[in-house]
């Protein structure tokens, strides 16, 4: 008696294991599409939902049962149940109709040629020449200097970086891409302060050969502010994120 | 008598541990420093020939005597090619395509020894006579089928030294002009361990015993020795190229050959290629397994090779395991030595083929855990674990998720405006080092979690400490995990050069979890009651294909690997030395680049497959001559 109730029990329970999967998979999706803000690039979306797929893919396989569980009803439709003829041949039907139609939409699309730019795929942080590598802010780092650099950062950066440093400066709008986010874990934190000095004294000109073209409004400061001027500068940005610079060791 | 054997035992040892020590002296001596050997050659030359020119050393900062031209400066018709259509017209793509081919040839007949001295020292410490003759049999098998792979790796160094002297004539000639004499000791090596190798092999029955199998497997080091030596001379040419030493900055050869052997990244590339090797040797014994599995005519069979690929997968997986940490130090002498390389690596040009290693690397630890969770259903008593099973792939696959995220973005122009800038304020928190530190170690400690879940599978815990032994186990997975993700995430609220530092905790927090984990198991399994044996062949077909997926990411990976090593010198035969004005010194798209490695693996794959087919062809003639033997007699007896 006990076990009849617990199997009806798990019968009523058990999603079947198609379901299972789906449920899953749009769930991630959505999450991703929708939840996310601001939304995910397409790019993204993509790895992450084939890395789900291959999960899923790995959960339903693992045991015998579940490939079972998940195969069976797919297996069952596409062969067909000749009680439930009708219902079953005619979404057969669609599917056979359906699957090669959205192959073609899809082939179509790929192949049909589009104004839209194409993705872009910058390099983010090229390396710098060797005569910069290894420089060092020669400005010792006191509130005079820091304030110095704020002046400057005022007067020559926050057109397009911003006055909270967080690239949102009036004019940011006009630029693509945009100018870089101070405030961010994933910009000059992550660099030393000669790599700084080397972006803002040679600018867009200055990046190098390899990985062109290169997409950089940055102008060449080094032709209009001094080289020390560019250090009171560089001390600012860190004081003012609240970022240190990358050190090796 | 039993004072004669235990002489043998002792002799055996001696001769055992002198081959032995020859084996770490290799290693050894390239640490040493030269500074005192340097020192030595220039007092000489300046003592006996005060005329020499005299110059200053790019890496050494060490005055050496000019003994050498300097580099050449070439044009673009300096570099000969056959005219063939693109992508052949490049002579780069005719090179990198045959050193990939010899690579990976080289790394297989290196790979294979270690794994069959591992296997048969394994098989000579085994007590139980039916495991021993097990393993030793396993060792034996794979010796033979790495015979062919050894005239195929020859067959293929000799094409890239003659594609080297047709395609790249002037590079090749400076190249030889300064390696002249590692050049013949590299030959000499090679003969060396040719012999080596046919001893070891055709020696295999007759020195099957006693103090003579002792020699055997000492042999079997012996030819590892000589694999790594010439492994590592032929790793200082193309480490030179990366990080030229013992030349001035014309390329001039400063009369020091140890200093352009020993430059900066010599020693790391050393350690990480002798650990891949390890890997990529279990990785295609592995592969040999699954094949055989897939091909079996019996159950047999299907066992034998079942319990292969086990093995193969294991010692595969455990060589892994410190590879990162091989890498990590490879890359932090990369950055030592040129910073801009280090950048160009990690956060520049060739930062996107992290992402794709990421995704291979995120393949091993997948194919890792659905092999030993399809490996648990082959064991009665597994099913108590079932329930765990989807816990621990919903971690791994989060982790993965984090593991891959990219730090820049790819985005249409609209998706960039909508965000406002390439990095996301949300995803792009998990692009940054921190995270991914936090990323691997959760995926490292899951695949503990199912070994050790593996292990118990089939047995059921009689210890009176079990309670005890199983909440340790918990207790240090859950500080482990904890101590992961909170170091994950303060990492971002530290500058980062002491974030570099926190990836320590985390790793000693993981291999903590692999090794008093893995001690606290085998403990509780004392004694344990078996709920069936482990059921060799009855594994899934499924799990088969998820060693071939492990050994296919490791060829990959290698590919990938060895394209970001040396397209990061850009421009450069020998890194700001020796400037390549060839036609094609640009790097190309990464598309293509995955294009190339792509078909370096698949043609790498056909070529194991002919080796393996090869050795199956041995084997079956092997069976035709036993049964000729065994007719014979009975024949002979007819005519009379």
């Amino acid at each position: 008696m006990e076990a009849k109730i617990e199997t009806s029990q798990a019968k009523r329970r058990r999603i079947p294991v198609p379901a299972q999967v789906v449920i899953v998979w749009i769930g991630v999706y959505l999450f991703l599409k929708f939840v996310i803000k601001p939304p995910l690039p397409s790019s993204l979306i993509l790895m992450y939902m084939t890395m789900t797929s291959v999960g899923l893919g790995i959960y339903v396989s693992i045991y015998e049962d579940t490939l079972q569980g998940f195969m069976g009803p797919i297996v069952d439709f596409l062969r067909g149940d000749p009680l439930r003829a009708r219902p079953w041949r005619a979404a057969r039907w669609a599917v056979l109709v359906l699957v090669p139609f959205m192959a073609g939409i899809s082939t179509y699309q790929k192949l049909t040629p589009s104004a839209a730019p194409p993705i872009d795929q910058r390099v983010i942080h090229p390396a710098p020449p060797r005569e910069f590598a290894q420089l060092y802010s020669p400005i010792p780092h006191t509130p005079e200097n820091i304030m110095a650099g704020k002046g400057l950062f005022i007067a020559y950066c926050s057109p397009c970086h911003g006055i909270k440093l967080d690239g949102k400066g009036p004019q940011y709008k006009g630029f693509d891409p945009p100018p870089a986010n101070f405030v961010d874990v994933g910009t000059i934190a992550q660099l030393q302060e000669s790599y700084l000095f080397w972006r803002i004294s040679t600018g867009g000109v200055g990046l190098p050969v390899e990985g062109q073209p290169w997409k950089s409004a940055m102008p060449r400061w080094e032709t209009r502010i001094a080289p020390e001027n560019i250090w009171k500068i560089i001390m600012f940005e860190y004081e003012g994120s609240g970022h240190v610079p990358r050190t090796w060791e | 008598m039993k004072a004669m054997s235990r002489r043998i035992r002792v002799w055996s040892l001696i001769s055992f541990g002198a081959v032995a020590t020859m084996l770490l002296m290799s290693l050894v001596m390239p640490l040493l420093s030269t500074p005192v050997m340097a020192d030595d050659a220039t007092k000489a030359v300046t003592e006996t020939a005060p005329k020499v020119e005299m110059a200053k050393d790019i890496y050494y900062k060490k005055e050496g005597p000019v003994s050498g031209p300097p580099v050449p400066e070439l044009k673009a018709t300096d570099y000969p090619s056959y005219n063939l259509p693109y992508p052949l017209s490049e002579n780069r793509i005719i090179i990198w395509s045959i050193a990939q081919q010899h690579l990976y040839f080289g790394s297989f007949v290196l790979a294979v020894p270690i794994f069959c001295m591992i296997i048969e020292l394994v098989g000579l410490l085994v007590k139980d006579p039916v495991m021993a003759k097990k393993y030793d049999d396993l060792a034996h098998l794979m010796v033979k089928i790495s015979l062919t792979a050894y005239s195929v790796t020859a067959i293929l160094g000799g094409l890239l030294i003659f594609s080297f002297i047709t395609l790249y004539p002037d590079f090749f000639k400076y190249l030889s002009s300064l390696f002249k004499p590692v050049m013949h000791i590299y030959a000499l090596l090679f003969l060396a361990e040719s012999g080596t190798l046919y001893l070891y092999y055709y020696g295999w029955d007759r020195m099957a015993h006693g103090f003579a199998k002792w020699i055997h497997a000492s042999m079997g080091v012996l030819l590892n020795v000589f694999g790594t030596v010439l492994m590592m001379l032929a790793n200082s040419w193309a480490s030179f190229m990366m990080s030229p030493a013992g030349v001035d900055e014309k390329g001039r050869y400063l009369g020091n050959l140890w200093a352009v052997m020993h430059n900066a990244l010599w020693n790391p590339l050393n350690v990480h290629r002798i650990i891949g090797n390890m890997v990529f040797g279990g990785g295609i014994v592995a592969a040999y397994a699954a094949y055989k599995f897939l091909a079996a005519k019996n159950q047999e069979e299907k066992a034998y090779y079942d319990w292969m690929g086990y093995i193969a997968m294991f010692l595969a997986v455990g060589s892994l395991i410190p590879l990162p940490f091989a890498g990590y130090w490879l890359m932090r002498e990369v950055y030592g030595f040129r910073q801009q390389m280090g950048i160009t690596l990690m956060g520049g040009l060739l930062a996107w083929l992290f992402i794709i290693q990421a995704v291979l690397i995120g393949a091993l630890f997948f194919s890792t855990n659905y092999y030993l969770f399809n490996g648990m259903e082959r064991m009665r008593g597994a099913e108590r674990y079932q329930k765990y099973i989807k816990y621990i792939l919903f971690l791994t696959t989060a982790a993965f998720l984090v593991w891959l995220t990219p730090h820049t973005l790819v985005m249409r122009p609209a998706e960039l405006k909508a965000i406002g800038g390439q990095q996301h304020p949300v995803i792009g928190n998990f692009g940054v080092m921190s995270a991914k530190n936090g990323a691997v170690n959760t995926m490292i400690m899951t695949t503990i979690i199912s070994f050790l879940l593996y292990q118990r599978s089939n047995k059921i815990v009689t210890v009176k400490w079990e309670a005890w032994g199983n909440g340790a186990l918990m207790a240090m997975f859950a500080v482990a995990l904890v101590n992961n993700w909170w170091l994950a995430i303060y990492g971002y609220f530290i500058p980062a050069n002491v974030r570099v530092g926190l990836s320590v905790p985390q790793v000693v927090g993981t291999l903590t979890t692999l090794f008093i984990g893995s001690a606290i198991n085998i403990a509780m399994m004392k004694g344990s009651k078996l709920t069936g044996p482990i059921e060799w062949g009855k594994i899934s077909v499924r799990s088969q294909y998820a060693l071939f997926a492990l050994a296919v990411s490791f060829t990959w990976l290698m590919a990938l690997m060895g394209y970001i090593r040396s397209s990061v010198r850009l421009f450069w035969h020998v890194m700001e030395v020796f400037r390549d004005n060839s036609p094609w010194a640009f790097t190309h798209t990464i598309g293509f680049a995955a294009n190339v490695m792509s078909i370096n693996v698949m043609a790498f794959w056909l070529f194991v497959l002919f080796v393996f087919w090869l050795g199956e062809l041995t084997s079956q003639h092997a069976l035709a001559e036993a049964r000729k033997e065994v007719a014979r007699p009975a024949m002979a007896g007819g005519s009379e």
